[in-house]
Order: C-alpha cells, then sequence, then structure tokens
C-alpha cells in the first residue's frame, strides 16, 4: 500500500527516487556531575578544536560545490565556537557546578534557544536557533563519540528525508545525488527552502511525521507543486508522475520565458496576474513567480500577535515598503479583515453564533473608525512611492461604499492641510464577495474605480456552504453557473462605466475557471505566486473570440460538471485537469 | 571612550549573517566594544550576546568602544553596519 504525506509545497518539480534518510543516533543526555573538573575542561576544549576544524572542511567543500554564499553560512557556526564568552561560560559551569562537559553544553544551548524563542522572531532569526543546534549538535557527537549522518556520504540518486535541515548540512548536498528533499519540520520562507529554490530541487518541508513513516530505501514521490509526498507508490502513481514530471520539467522552460513578459491572449487582449501577498517575505517569491502586481495584499499580518493596534507610522513605513519593491506595479492594499475566522487577540470581539455573517471586515472599520482612519492615512502616505491602490472587504450595500470612500476623502483632506504627500490619484475600489453587491454591481460600478471579485467567500455566501465544513463542501463550486452567472454580470457592470474588473479568491488560479473568465471579459487575476506562471502561460494560448460560444453554452449549463466538460471540449490543453 | 548611537533600519534586524559579520570586524580590535539595546549590553566580540539581544528592525542600539584603538574600531564597526544595510 502506497502511503501519502502532505505538508507545504517549498520548491516546486518533481522528484521520484529511493528516501535517504538523514537522521543521526540518540544525541540525548542526563544531568552529570564529573569527579575531574580539569579532565572536563580539556574535553570540552578539545570538542571545540575539533568541531572547528570539521566546519572549516564543510566550510571549504560547500565553497567548491556551492559557492561563496554557502560558504559564508557557515561562518556562523565558526563564530560560535570562537566565542571568548561562551567558552568561559561553559568552564564556569562545569568547574562551579561539576557538570559534565556534555551536560554544560545542553544547559547553554537550551538557555539560548528559550531566549530566542522568547523574541519577536521571524524566519531570519530563526536562523541563529538553527546555528546554535548544529553546534551543539557537532559538539555533543564529538564529546560522546559517536558519528552524525553524514549527507556527503550519500553515493546514488536519493531523495533526502530529515527532521530539518541545517544550512551546514545543505552546503554539503552533492547536487549529483541528491534528487529531492523531505522534512519533518520547517516553513516555505525558512533559508533551507529558499537555498533549495536556488538548487531547483523539489522540496516538500513540515510533513510532521515523514522521519518516522519513510524508512530508508522506500522509493518515493516527491510532489513539491502541490506538497505532497508519497511513499511506497503504485505502478499508477509511477506511470502518473512520471508523465508529470515530464510535462513539468517542458513547462518550467516556456514558463521561464514568460517571466519578464505582458500577458497577452492569443487575440491580443492583455492581462495582469497578479500575486495574493500577506507579508513582506511573499514580495520576493511573487517576482521571482512573475507577478505584474499585487492584486491582494492582505494588512491583517500588521495586527497578528500585538498587544496594541499598529500606529499609523508603523503602518506606513511597512506598506511603503510593499509600494516601493514592486516598483511601477500596482499594489491593491484591502483594509483590515478580521472577523470570520480570522480573530485577533486585541480585539474583544463578542461571541457570535454565526461569525461569517456576523460583525467583520468594513462592518467593523465602519463602527470603529479609530481603526480604519489610522489604516487609511497610512495607505494614502504610502501612495505618494507607488502605484497603490485601495479597497475596502465585504461591502453589502452603495451607503456602506460610499462612507467608507467619505473617511479616506476626509482624510485624504488632512493630510493635504498638513502638507503631507499624497499620490495625485489614488484608485479606491471594493471587494465583492457579498451576493447582494455583486447582484447590484451596476449601482456601485459608477462610483468606484474597480472591484475585486473575492470568489471564496462570495461563493460560500452563495451556496450557504462553509467550503470548509467536509459535509457540505461539495456545495461549493468555482464553476457553477450561478457563480459565472454573478461574475458576468459584475464584468459587465464595471466595464458599462469604463471600471475594470479583478478576481482574488482561489478561483483565480484554478485553471479551469481561466477560460471562461477571460472570455467574459476579466481584466486582472490575483493568486497565490506559485500559480502565477501556469495561469499566465494558459492565458497566452487562449483565443477570446473563439471562446465566445463556449461562454454562452456555460451561462445557459445546469451544473458545475456539465461547465467542466465544456470547458474541456472548447479548450483540449486543459482535458487533463 | 568612544560612544555612537544607531538605528537598525534592516527589516531582518541583526540576524545570524549580520551579527557573524560584526563580531568579525571588532574582534580584529584591541578595545573593549559593546553593544546595548533596550538597557541590556554584551560585548560585541561574543556572537551569542548579540543574537540574544534580539535587536530587530527600527531598534535603538548604542556602540561604545574602550581601548587603544577604540576610534578606529567604532568607524570599522558602523562602517560594516552601513554596508550590511543596518543602518543608513
Amino acid at each position: 500500500m502506497s502511503l501519502l504525506l502532505t505538508g507545504l509545497a517549498a520548491s516546486s518539480g518533481i522528484a521520484i527516487a529511493p528516501a535517504y534518510l538523514l537522521v543521526g543516533s540518540d544525541l540525548s543526555i542526563k544531568k552529570q556531575h564529573t569527579a575531574d573538573k580539569n579532565h572536563e575542561v580539556a574535553r570540552l576544549r578539545d570538542s571545540f578544536t575539533l568541531t572547528t576544524k570539521e566546519l572549516k572542511r564543510i566550510r571549504q567543500r560547500a565553497h567548491q560545490n556551492l559557492g561563496q554564499q554557502a560558504a559564508a553560512v557557515v561562518d556562523t557556526q565558526l563564530e560560535i565556537l570562537n566565542d571568548p564568552v561562551l567558552l568561559e561560560n561553559l568552564e564556569r559551569l562545569i568547574r562551579g557546578n561539576a557538570y559534565t562537559a556534555e551536560w554544560a553544553a545542553k544547559v547553554t544551548t537550551d538557555h539560548y534557544l528559550t531566549l530566542f524563542e522568547h523574541m519577536n522572531d521571524n524566519d531570519y532569526l530563526q536562523s541563529r536557533a538553527l546555528a546554535v543546534q548544529d553546534v551543539y549538535k557537532r559538539l555533543l557527537s564529538h564529546l560522546m563519540g559517536v558519528r552524525l549522518p553524514d549527507p556527503n556520504s550519500l553515493d546514488h540518486r536519493a531523495i533526502i528525508v530529515a527532521k530539518n535541515v541545517t544550512p551546514t548540512d545543505t552546503a554539503q548536498f552533492d547536487r549529483r545525488y541528491v534528487a529531492g528533499l523531505v522534512t519533518d519540520y520547517g516553513g516555505r520562507t525558512s533559508h533551507f527552502s529558499i537555498m533549495s529554490k536556488t538548487l531547483s530541487l523539489p522540496v516538500v518541508v513540515g510533513t510532521h511525521n515523514a522521519t518516522s513513516q519513510i524508512k530508508d530505501g522506500d522509493l518515493l514521490i516527491v510532489d513539491g507543486i502541490h506538497g505532497k509526498v508519497i511513499v511506497r507508490p503504485t505502478d499508477q502513481q509511477l506511470e502518473h508522475y512520471q508523465l508529470l514530471a515530464g510535462e513539468f520539467a517542458r513547462e518550467q522552460q516556456v514558463w521561464g520565458a514568460l517571466r519578464d513578459q505582458h500577458t497577452v491572449s492569443k487575440d491580443g487582449r492583455k492581462y495582469e496576474v497578479g500575486a495574493n501577498v500577506g507579508t513582506l517575505n511573499d514580495i520576493k517569491y511573487a517576482h521571482d513567480n512573475g507577478a505584474e502586481g499585487i492584486g491582494l495584499l492582505r494588512t491583517e499580518f500588521l495586527y497578528m500577535d500585538q498587544t496594541k493596534l499598529p500606529s499609523e507610522d508603523e503602518q506606513f513605513h511597512v506598506y511603503k515598503k510593499f509600494v516601493t519593491a514592486m516598483g511601477e506595479q500596482r499594489v491593491v492594499a484591502r483594509t483590515l479583515d478580521i472577523g470570520g475566522d480570522k480573530r485577533l487577540g486585541m480585539f474583544k470581539l463578542p461571541h457570535e453564533d454565526n461569525p461569517y455573517l456576523g460583525f467583520r471586515a468594513i462592518r467593523i472599520g465602519l463602527a470603529k473608525p479609530e481603526i480604519l482612519r489610522p489604516q487609511l492615512r497610512a495607505l494614502l502616505r504610502a501612495s505618494a512611492y507607488g502605484g497603490l491602490a485601495i479597497m475596502f472587504p465585504m461591502i453589502a450595500t452603495p451607503e456602506e461604499f460610499t462612507q467608507a470612500r467619505d473617511i479616506l476623502d476626509d482624510e485624504r483632506r488632512k493630510l493635504g492641510r498638513a502638507g503631507v504627500a499624497v499620490a495625485d490619484s489614488v484608485e479606491v475600489g471594493m471587494m465583492l464577495e457579498v451576493p447582494s453587491a455583486a447582484v447590484m454591481a451596476d449601482a456601485f460600478a459608477p462610483d468606484v474605480d474597480f472591484f475585486s471579485i473575492g470568489s471564496n467567500d462570495l461563493i460560500q455566501y452563495l451556496f450557504a456552504a462553509d467550503r470548509g465544513n467536509s459535509r457540505v463542501a461539495y456545495l461549493y463550486q468555482e464553476l457553477h453557473p450561478a457563480v459565472l452567472r454573478l461574475v458576468k454580470r459584475v464584468i459587465d457592470a464595471a466595464h458599462a462605466e469604463g471600471k475594470w474588473v479583478g478576481m482574488c479568491g482561489e478561483m483565480a488560479g484554478n485553471p479551469l475557471a481561466t477560460p471562461l473568465l477571460t472570455a467574459m471579459g476579466l481584466d486582472e487575476f490575483s493568486m497565490n505566486s506559485s500559480q502565477i506562471l501556469r495561469i499566465r502561460s494558459l492565458i497566452s494560448h487562449l483565443n477570446n473570440r473563439q471562446l465566445q460560444p463556449l461562454v454562452h453554452r456555460a451561462l445557459a449549463a445546469r451544473s458545475a460538471r456539465e461547465v467542466e466538460m465544456l470547458v474541456k471540449e472548447y479548450v483540449p490543453i486543459l482535458r487533463k485537469e | 571612550m568612544e560612544k555612537r548611537d544607531f538605528t537598525i533600519i534592516a527589516e531582518t534586524g541583526i540576524h545570524a549573517r549580520p551579527a557573524t559579520i560584526l563580531v568579525q570586524t571588532a574582534s580584529k580590535y584591541g578595545s573593549d566594544v559593546t553593544l546595548s539595546y533596550e538597557g541590556k549590553s554584551v560585548n560585541l566580540k561574543s556572537i551569542m550576546g548579540v543574537m540574544s539581544l534580539g535587536v530587530g528592525q527600527n531598534a535603538e542600539v548604542t556602540i561604545t568602544a574602550n581601548g587603544d584603538d577604540e576610534k578606529e574600531a567604532l568607524d570599522a564597526v558602523a562602517e560594516t553596519m552601513k554596508k550590511e544595510g543596518l543602518t543608513d
């Protein structure tokens, strides 16, 4: 029986190869005392010397295999071994408490790791903990006389499976043999995922249990596109993935060429395909994947894990970074969207029986101007640095939009009077995710600069079904004619007033929806970065004029299934989806 | 004694890489070099000390150098901070 593990797709591609477990011997130790303190201090110093030698060797190897930058990651470890204060503290623990060298090292390492954990952390700062753990592991292996698993011992093509991978591990990988990586821990932006991307290896991180479920030599399929690992695949699965791997390799070449071009359909219409982002770390990923702008900047991250509201200045500095990072390209910022499933510690929102239909998003913004106003001021100030657009979430009636826009105009006037720079024109739009607003799109169109269809919520509200609830999730149907008719209505209403329409829900990245959306005239698509080049490549194959009959037949269809079959009939390259 | 204040502008703060380079720089000089942040002071020649301060973006830090080559040490540290994008 094959086994499926899921994690985060950290670096895309598909690899099929046997597993090579990079799991070390047990380095756990117990508290122990020594009768011979001088001997322990000597052992400690020896382990420092041996570890330094070992790391210098690794540094040299990394330099040869991967270049200067990879070699530099070892420098932090070398500097730790060179730390006069650290060595002094360790010796004091041995002499003062009669600890063994091992125990002194453990106590000290734990002390620093706890310290790091309590800091306001980001992925970059995690690298400190990894460096310290790496040094500890190496010191202990010398003290205990055990060998660490050596990534360099690999002599055949394999997929490395490890709990976690340290910079010194990746620095030693032999490109000829490492086909892919799977880890128990780690995130998409951890140093090692970044390193793997430069190596162009398929990587799945954060599977939680890969090292306990996979045995050395097990045949693995690593699907770095979808974040899946198939252990001991069936012949059928193997065949399927061999085909996919071949296609992926071909697609990569085509996609790579698209990155710096415009997105134009076969019949010459231009589209914009942008990224949904939630943190500054996402920007680089968006660039690498050929984003033509940011179609949805979620601002919630500024408010997460905070004890008080972020100040206008704090927000301004962050928004400015997003805007400047995107240069001339448009960044559509959505004002704070909390409530529903998104709760924040600092707001004590009362319990609601039905939070998705409750006090959330712009409803909170309008009721609590002390939250909305500073955010709008910060956004307006950032607009002076590039192409910023602002949109309000969950607008249900034209009155709500007018009210929100009035507040924005008011803040704009105040900034003007205070002589603060604001862009001459800032596009102001709204999310279209409440069915009432979609039905009445023509009533909003004269007052907005653009609509952005939030398909996830729109579809949930339309079918009255929570897609997270597995018993009713079948009702969540992106291709259903009910959705398509509404989307068409919104696009037509906007275009009648000369306004543009985007879509920033998952439907925007669904290839089966793409021909329908382009042919109905959607102007902008925004999605997770990993989907962008796939969709851009697809659009370049579509001829909208030829797809008009598809639109007519899809709008008249009776089910999502019927629409899917129609799409596949008209667009043969989608038949495998 | 030489003393100077800095504002850290790098979004990532003083993470492992710049910490390593700062310590390497300070270690070249005989003077005692100290990094202070939020009332805590550490030896700038100790990477564990520097990393455990958790200096993030917008942090106001003070660096002091004390010894025969204090001026040169502080100049070198300031230059490294700038080169690594930690300060303006």
